[in-house]
């Protein structure tokens, strides 16, 4: 029998975990075609068994050159391209780049023009809070919410068909305004869908928010506080949840949307289960602002008077909007000329992704998936 | 790809043009087609011709009845009062269309980020990008736009650099800033002193040149590896 304590030494759990760990770090190559990462996004991850301990996003491989295409078009040409960014939310960048380079033409949409604008883009973050609902779910091992949110989702683009033909890359809006008038009975179609859609949002809820399982694995996953919010520039749903009030349509309004009530749903512990909570509170929240939009649209002109040949004076101008992954901003530089001297996107997902690492990091890799899938990313979007 | 014909891009917004800074501006793009402004320009200024004879009349720019566009106002709060006493000419405050911004000479530019960060409370830098404006000695316009929850107010800060000249990073006043530099990078080649892991992220790491340079162009890119991976004349 070998005296226990010689036996303690040789087995020194301490002395043996750092040798063991050390010598183990394992690198783990996650994507760039992965089904969890929302499209084409490659994570290097460095593990120390099932921990992560930092990780390395290796993004551009949807890189179109967006930036460099604009300043070969005329700014009504380029128009269509931002729809093909943030292709789930593709009203929201028509409308941040239509803004945008009103503000450098120094036009305003007519008032009319601004609450279809309002009512689209409204529709436009249910679906794309849809869209992230139902995939984040399926990420997490819930299938269900997938086919439910898709449900509900495709009766959003049959109003986006009714009224421009597309059901994603859109091109709902023009410089100046709308293209066009809404269609007959648009205003019947949009009510139905709110009547349709509110008691749905409770039975995504229902599935999910006291489901032991749901809760387990968001829970405490992801954490980031307000603070590592800010100065990561991370916005949008993921730096409300760590509560902080802000959202542009209320901290700096565009379009139309001073004119309506709503709230600004924040969260307390910056975690993948209160960034869900913000996100569902945000779908109602809009539906308030469809309800008012529909109910007060006012008549007149769809159009500013825009001449046919833009060319806006000399000078520069940024302007973001509230899209539903954050602040989507435009820095366009015009040289006087009809096209665009320089189009800077400033994508919120790429920005977002940044924090990543920060929010990986102590939690397993499984927990990657969750945060992947709560950063609520648009690779499109991250590499334009 | 009809737009690489591009003519090369007419005077920068904010160009003062120095007299010895003529660098040519699309050395990359075929400029086969003839320049668009020098093919409108002669049209109108071509019954003047036959009258003015002999004399070197440069061609007027007939631009009559369009009323001026809006320009940059000299912007004045407390916060430009205070940066002014601080750094007197360095600086110079603008508004356009209701933006502010900031004109900073390119040796204030680490003091006055800080100064704006930590005393102004611009604590969220929205976005860092670049302008290049190849005609201009110095060529290129470095932006940072930031924005403060406290004040929810934005400012721009700009700043112009030489092609080549480094500019010290800010990725340890505003960690964003790590991927927005690696960006402009990427897409401008300007150095950024200090960033933790200065290399390329949107393009793959054997590319060659900066694709937001107003010099660069894809025709010359595409025709090179065409010749070398296929060996063939590109059709382009």
């Amino acid at each position: 029998m070998t005296d226990p304590s010689s036996s303690v030494s040789h087995l020194d759990l301490d002395e043996s975990k750092k040798t063991f760990l050390d010598a183990n770090e394992l690198i783990l190559n996650m994507g760039p075609q992965h089904p969890a990462t929302h499209g084409v996004l490659r994570v290097i991850l460095r593990l120390d068994g099932e921990k992560v301990m930092g990780l390395e996003c290796v993004i551009g491989y949807l890189h179109r050159g967006v930036e460099k295409i604009a300043e070969h078009r005329t700014y009504t040409m380029f128009n269509p391209y931002v729809d093909r960014m943030d292709y789930v939310a593709a009203v929201s960048n028509g409308l941040g780049y239509c803004e945008a380079v009103e503000k450098l033409l120094n036009i305003e949409a007519p008032p009319r023009a601004k609450y279809i604008r309002v009512i689209l883009t409204e529709l436009n973050r249910l679906a794309s809070h849809q869209l992230w609902l139902g995939t984040h779910a399926l990420d997490i091992g819930a299938m269900t919410p997938l086919f439910y949110t898709f449900r509900d989702r495709e009766e959003i683009l049959k109003i986006f068909e009714k009224y421009c033909g597309a059901r994603l890359t859109t091109h709902a809006f023009r410089i100046g305004g709308c293209q066009y008038e809404t269609y007959e009975g648009f205003e019947k179609d949009v009510k139905k869908f709110l009547a349709f859609v509110a008691p749905k949002i409770d039975e995504y809820e229902e599935l999910l928010t006291t489901n032991r399982i749901w809760v387990e694995r968001t829970k405490n996953v992801g954490t980031i506080s307000a603070k590592d919010c800010i100065a990561l520039g991370v916005t949008g749903p993921v730096l409300r949840a760590s509560g902080v009030k802000w959202d542009l349509r209320k901290a700096q309004p565009y379009a139309a949307y001073k004119e309506f009530e709503f709230e600004i749903p924040t969260g307390e512990n910056g975690d993948t289960y209160d960034r869900y909570l913000v996100r569902m509170a945000e779908m109602r929240q809009s539906l308030r602002i469809i309800q008012q939009a529909v109910d007060g649209i006012p008549e007149g002109p769809i159009m500013a008077k825009v001449s046919k040949v833009m060319k806006p004076p000399v000078g520069e101008i940024y302007h973001s909007i509230e899209a539903p992954k954050g602040e989507l901003g435009y820095f366009i530089v015009s040289d006087g000329s009809t096209q665009p001297y320089r189009v800077r996107v400033r994508p919120p997902s790429f920005v977002n992704l940044q924090a990543l690492d920060l929010m990986c990091r102590g939690q397993l890799v499984a927990d990657v998936i969750a945060v992947i899938g709560t950063l609520d990313i648009v690779l499109g979007e991250v590499d334009r | 790809m009809p737009d690489e014909s591009k003519s090369p891009p007419p005077q920068p917004p904010d160009g003062e043009k120095p007299p010895g800074a003529e660098r040519p501006a699309t050395t990359g793009s075929t400029a086969s087609a003839a320049p668009l402004p020098a093919a409108t320009k002669p049209a109108t200024a071509a019954p003047e011709k036959p009258a003015a004879a002999a004399a070197t009349t440069p061609p007027k720019p007939a631009a009559p009845a369009k009323p001026a566009g809006p320009v940059p106002l000299p912007w004045a709060s407390p916060l430009v009062d205070k940066l002014t006493r601080q750094f007197g000419t360095g600086l110079e405050a603008l508004t356009y269309l209701g933006q502010n911004y900031l004109q900073v000479d390119r040796s204030l530019i680490p003091t006055v980020l800080q100064i704006l960060r930590d005393e102004d409370k611009f604590d969220y830098c929205v976005d860092i990008t670049a302008v290049h404006y190849p005609k201009r000695e110095r060529q290129f316009d470095v932006v940072w736009i930031l924005y403060s929850f406290a004040h929810n107010e934005r400012v721009r800060v700009k700043t112009q650099i030489a092609d080549g000249e480094h500019i010290p990073s800010v990725s340890s006043l505003w960690a964003t800033a790590n991927w927005l530099e690696r960006e402009v990078f990427d897409m401008f080649g300007i150095q950024f002193d200090g960033h933790p892991e200065l290399k390329r992220i949107l393009l793959p790491d054997g590319w060659k040149g900066h694709p937001l340079r107003k010099d660069y162009g894809i025709i010359q890119q595409d025709q090179e590896w065409v010749q070398i991976n296929l060996g063939i004349e590109s059709g382009q």
